[in-house]
């Protein structure tokens, strides 16, 4: 089964949940709603014929207007939560996409929120601790959602492009 | 100073019999700034928790604020014991984005450093899994081979720690004349010594009974966590990168002749030539990992010698590094190659608005190994932490970013 094949028989089984394919990308990705991450992440796992055992990495990309490029680039301020998957059995690799909003329901230190794919495959644990901690999107149901890198009490996601370092941190001079 | 809330699982409700120990930061055995948080029962440990983050030094931060070519020593400050494959591996995923091909030399001169790198990281793997385990000596070998191999690669490239030298569209400069003479008399006396270093550890009976049916790792639960490299291997998963992973990456590797180092049917390729495993190990152990390394530096070696053939044989030029400021087109890439600690991946984001990436991520091999080590460590000996921390062989540069 080829790459194409596998989107299409994603977006014909999820239907709704599958919001965009895009199979003539690099690399070719597949978006999915919020909602229906989990089970998308399921069937991916648990299908014979798929069999997408090996989660390679969750990362965040901040879609942020900080200098007006945005228009022109073509995009509006939103955060994506990209999973790469990977198949030891086939050797195939699939991406998939969740678009977030970069904060809930627009108020600023609302972080988003997403399901947490912990339960699939475990490598998610840490890297949604990571994602949480570095792009700042809080993963529901995750068993033990810390920061990993920073400090427990550190202020604010230091991957979003508007972060701004701390001026003082415990007496240490930030700048 | 005032007071951090207590983190981790492990903090949490203690009983009176039991105690807290702390790893780390600084001991010797966490391979740099690892702190281990374990609750012991007498010699046993219930639980660890593993706290990292204390190098943070923001490399993905600085990625999205240079352009791909400027942000190549960073990546090899990440993984500063194998900086040659972390820059090949992010050289890679620009060139894919790019859709840059390259010229024949330059693919046979990435897989010689590479290879050679491979070996460099490998030994100190070995070296200091031997000094977790309680022997010198070894160590001093592995590093005296090692400062040799840092000499090619200080000739090639000008520098001895911080080499960086693999770059998007090539290399930055050509091997210097005679570097393939002398990297053939390297190769030539460092042959014979990996049998010294299979007496001293693979085969010892102390070595044998310290790390053999320790720390057992299954496959699934190696899938599960996504770790990958020598210790996906060394549970028995028949995956390397160099044969299965993406085109791009693999067409390096088309011309070789390579068997992937895992235990098949009980025994491993080029097992005749090597120590057999002994009866004690089980696979999936501190043992079957360490030895996927040795047999690793063994199949480098054969890479590298076929390498020097076909760049002697190969027309052509080594490359030609990008420009500084070239344009990035709108469009994603990601790619993982495989670093000696395992599939060490990056993802470049590009928003089509200039020569900086939107975002540079890395996805560290080291970070997944890591994260199984509680699973690992859960009901051994405290004298079995270092053994079974050692035998992941990461390296905190990585995994803090």
């Amino acid at each position: 089964m080829s790459q194409k094949q596998v989107l299409e028989r994603l977006q014909q089984r999820f239907g709704d949940c599958v919001t965009r394919v895009e199979s003539d990308a690099i690399d070719p990705w597949v978006e999915v709603t919020p909602d229906g991450l989990t089970e998308l992440c399921r069937y991916l796992r648990d299908r014979d014929d798929l069999r997408f055992n090996y989660c390679n990495s969750i990362s965040v990309v901040d879609y942020c207007d900080l200098d007006g490029k945005a228009s022109k680039a073509g995009w509006a301020p939103h955060l994506e939560v990209v999973y790469h998957l990977s198949s030891i059995p086939s050797k195939r690799t699939l991406v998939v996409k969740v678009m977030l909003p970069r904060w809930k329901d627009d108020v600023a230190g609302q972080l988003p929120e997403l399901p947490s794919v912990s339960g699939v495959w475990s490598t998610a644990d840490w890297h949604e601790r990571e994602a949480y901690d570095l792009s700042g999107v809080w993963f529901t149901g995750h068993p033990n959602l810390q920061r990993i890198l920073c400090p427990e009490d550190w202020v604010g996601h230091p991957l979003r492009k508007d972060y701004e370092m701390p001026l003082e941190y415990h007496g240490i001079r930030g700048r | 100073m005032a007071t951090a809330p207590q983190s981790g699982i492990v903090e949490l409700d203690v009983r009176t019999d039991e105690m807290l120990v702390n790893m780390g930061p600084q001991h010797p055995s966490t391979h740099g700034v690892l702190r281990l948080v374990l609750r012991t029962d007498g010699e046993i440990v219930s639980e660890a928790t593993p706290h990292i983050g204390y190098l943070h030094r923001c490399a993905e931060k600085i990625g999205e604020n240079l352009t791909p070519r400027q942000w190549i020593p960073y990546t090899d400050r990440m993984d500063y014991l194998a900086g040659m494959n972390m820059n090949l591996g992010w050289a890679l995923t620009v060139e894919k984005l790019l859709d840059y091909d390259l010229p024949e030399k330059a693919r046979h001169l990435r897989v010689i450093i590479a290879e050679l790198n491979r070996i460099a990281s490998h030994l100190v793997g070995m070296g200091t899994y031997g000094l977790d385990l309680g022997t010198f000596s070894p160590f001093l070998y592995a590093f005296r081979e090692r400062e040799k191999i840092l000499d090619l690669l200080e000739d090639a490239c000008g520098a001895r720690l911080t080499y960086s030298y693999l770059t998007p569209g090539g290399a930055t400069a050509d091997l210097p004349p005679g570097w393939l003479q002398k990297l053939t008399a390297f190769l030539d006396q460092f042959e014979p010594v990996i049998l010294d270093y299979h007496a001293l550890l693979t085969t010892n009976a102390i070595f044998v009974k310290r790390a053999a049916n320790i720390g057992l790792l299954s496959a699934e639960m190696a899938i599960d966590y996504g770790c990958s490299g020598p210790v996906l291997r060394g549970s028995g998963v028949d995956y390397d990168l160099r044969r299965d992973g993406e085109t791009r990456y693999t067409s390096l590797y088309a011309d070789y002749a390579f068997e992937v180092i895992v235990e098949k049917n009980g025994s491993y390729p080029r097992d005749h030539e090597y120590p057999p495993v002994p009866a004690e190990a089980v696979l999936g152990d501190c043992w079957h990992r360490f030895y996927v390394r040795m047999l690793e530096v063994i199949q480098a070696i054969s890479l590298i010698r076929q390498g020097i053939e076909k760049y002697s044989l190969s027309t052509g030029d080594w490359g030609t590094p990008i420009k500084l400021s070239t344009k990035l087109p709108k469009g994603e890439a990601y790619l993982e190659t495989e670093c000696p600690r395992g599939q060490m991946g990056f993802y470049i984001v590009s928003d089509g608005t200039g020569p900086i990436p939107r975002r540079a991520r890395a996805r560290s091999s080291c970070f997944s190994n890591l994260s199984v080590a509680p699973e690992l460590i859960r009901g051994c000996l405290i004298a079995d932490v270092p053994a079974i921390v050692g035998s992941l062989d990461i390296v905190m540069g990585e995994i803090d970013r």
